[in-house]
C-alpha cells in the first residue's frame, strides 16, 4: 500500500484499499452461510477460522475508520450507516460462536472423547470446554456424586456395572433440515438400504435428514434455509 | 443479543429472519449528494440526487427514515403481478407460485416504513395477505398427508418466513414419524385411520440408554 504523503490526504479510504484484507471477495455471504449451516445442525461444525480471522480483520478496520470519522468530523448520517454495517456484521460473528459456544456446553463430554469433534473446535474453544467439564465435574462431585453409594459414582456412566458411557449426551443426527440444492443432483439416496431416493433439482426448498445429506452441505452443494 | 433465540423450538426466531431478508437489495432515489460507502459487504454509493441506485434494505430504510432517499416497490409488488399470483395460487391447490423468498419480510418493511412510496398501498397490502393466507392453508393441508412413509418432503417455492413458522412442527413430526417407522415394524397398510400426524412432543432431550 503505497502511502503517499502528497496524495495521502485526499483518499480517505485508503486503508480500505489495503489488498491483504478489503477488497477480496466479500467474506459476508460466507459467512452468512457458515451461521445458517451451525444454527440448523444438531452437531457442532468445522470452525471456520480464516473466514472468522478475515472478517474479525475487516471489523477492527472498520471501527478504526468510524473512529476516525467521529474525530474528523464527517456527517453524523454517514458515521451512522457505517456504524450500522458494523453492528450487522458483528452481529453475524457473535451469534457463530455463541452457538457453537452453546453446542460445546451441551454435548462437552461427547466432544471431548470424539477426536473426530474434538478436532472441530478452535483452540480458545477447546480450552473453554476444558474448563466446562472440569468444572461441571466438580459441581456434581462435591454435590451429589461423592454422597451416592460406590459403584455409582461416575458422571458418565449410570453404575458401574454399565457396559458404556451411558449418562453422556449425544448430538441427534436423526433431525430434519431445510434445504435447497444449488445445482440440479439428479437421484440421491438418503439410507443404505437404497429404499428411498430423492431427486433434487435445483433451487427447489426439501425437507431431508440431516444425516443423509450431511456431506452434501459440507461441500457446499445444498443450502440450509 | 446475538444468538439468544432457542435454538430448540424454531431454528431461527422471526428477527434473524428478517435480518437475513434486509440484504436483499432494493432501488432507492436519493435526494441528496453523498460519497461511496465502503462497507464490509460491499461497495454502494455514490449518490446524487435523482439518480437511482441499488442498496440493501436496511441501508434503504436508514436513509429513508431520515428522510433522505424515496424507495422504489419492486417489480412484483403492482397491483396486476399480484393479482396473478392470487389467482394462480387459488387455481393450484399443490403448488405454491413462484415469488421472492423474502416476500413476507420485505413487504412489511416497505409498508411499515414507506407508505407513501407505494402507490394503492391498501390493494397491495390486501393482496399480499390474502396470497399468505392461500398459501398457508395449503401447507396445512400438505401437513396432513405426511405419513410415516414420509422421509423427505419438497416444498418448491416456499418463502424464507412460511418455513420459518413450520419448522418447528415439520422437524418434530418428521422425526417422531422416523422414530417410529423401523422395520421391525410390522408395516399398516397405507395408514388412512391416520389422517392427522401424531406429534410427540420430544423437547429438549438428551439419549438416556434404556437399560
Amino acid at each position: 500500500m503505497a502511502a503517499g504523503t502528497k496524495e495521502g490526504l485526499e483518499f480517505e479510504t485508503e486503508e480500505i484499499d489495503d489488498p491483504s484484507i478489503a477488497t477480496t471477495p466479500n467474506d459476508v455471504e460466507p459467512m452468512k452461510r457458515a451461521w445458517r449451516n451451525e444454527k440448523a445442525s444438531p452437531e457442532i461444525l468445522e470452525f471456520q477460522s480464516d473466514l472468522v480471522d478475515r472478517i474479525r480483520g475487516q471489523i477492527e478496520l472498520n471501527e478504526r475508520n468510524v473512529e476516525e470519522f467521529e474525530q474528523n468530523g464527517t456527517d453524523p448520517l454517514t458515521i451512522s450507516l457505517y456504524q450500522m454495517d458494523l453492528d450487522r456484521s458483528q452481529f453475524l460473528l457473535r451469534s457463530y460462536l455463541r452457538i457453537r459456544l452453546y453446542k460445546i456446553e451441551k454435548y462437552m463430554i461427547y466432544i471431548s472423547k470424539t477426536t473426530d469433534m474434538w478436532n472441530r473446535l478452535s483452540e480458545q474453544e477447546q480450552k473453554f470446554a476444558k474448563r466446562c467439564i472440569d468444572d461441571m465435574e466438580k459441581h456434581l462431585t462435591q454435590s451429589v456424586l461423592s454422597r451416592l453409594p460406590f459403584g455409582y459414582q461416575s458422571m458418565m456412566k449410570q453404575s458401574i456395572s454399565s457396559e458404556e458411557d451411558d449418562l453422556v449426551p449425544e448430538p441427534q443426527l436423526d433431525t430434519f433440515v431445510f434445504c435447497k440444492s444449488k445445482g440440479s443432483l439428479g437421484a440421491f439416496q438418503l439410507d443404505e438400504s437404497g429404499d428411498e431416493i430423492v431427486d433434487l433439482v435445483a433451487d427447489d426448498l426439501y425437507v431431508l435428514r440431516y444425516k443423509s445429506v450431511k456431506p452434501l452441505i459440507e461441500n457446499g452443494q445444498i443450502d440450509i434455509v | 443479543m446475538a444468538g439468544q433465540s432457542d435454538p430448540h423450538l424454531s431454528i431461527f426466531s422471526s428477527e434473524e429472519v428478517e435480518f437475513l431478508a434486509e440484504d436483499e437489495l432494493v432501488e432507492i432515489v436519493p435526494n441528496i449528494n453523498m460519497g461511496s460507502l465502503n462497507f464490509i459487504r460491499g461497495d454502494f454509493g455514490p449518490f446524487r440526487p435523482q439518480i437511482a441506485t441499488e442498496v440493501p434494505l436496511w441501508l434503504a430504510m436508514a436513509l429513508k427514515k431520515r428522510g433522505k432517499c424515496t424507495i422504489r416497490p419492486p417489480e412484483w409488488m403492482s397491483i396486476e403481478k399480484l393479482t396473478r399470483v392470487l389467482e394462480a395460487e387459488r387455481d393450484s391447490p399443490r403448488e405454491f407460485q413462484p415469488l421472492p423468498f423474502h416476500y413476507v419480510e420485505i413487504s412489511k418493511l416497505l409498508f411499515d416504513h414507506a407508505r407513501d412510496d407505494i402507490p394503492e398501498i391498501y390493494m397491495v397490502r390486501s393482496l399480499i395477505e390474502d396470497i399468505r393466507d392461500v398459501r398457508f392453508h395449503k401447507v396445512e393441508t400438505g401437513l396432513q398427508t405426511i405419513s410415516a412413509r414420509t422421509h423427505a418432503v419438497k416444498l418448491k417455492n416456499l418463502s424464507a418466513m412460511e418455513v420459518n413458522i413450520v419448522r418447528p412442527f415439520f422437524v418434530r413430526t418428521l422425526q417422531a414419524f422416523y422414530k417410529h417407522d423401523s422395520p421391525q415394524m410390522i408395516h399398516q397398510p397405507d395408514a388412512t385411520t391416520n389422517r392427522q400426524p401424531q406429534v410427540v412432543n420430544r423437547g429438549p432431550r438428551r439419549d438416556l440408554r434404556r437399560r
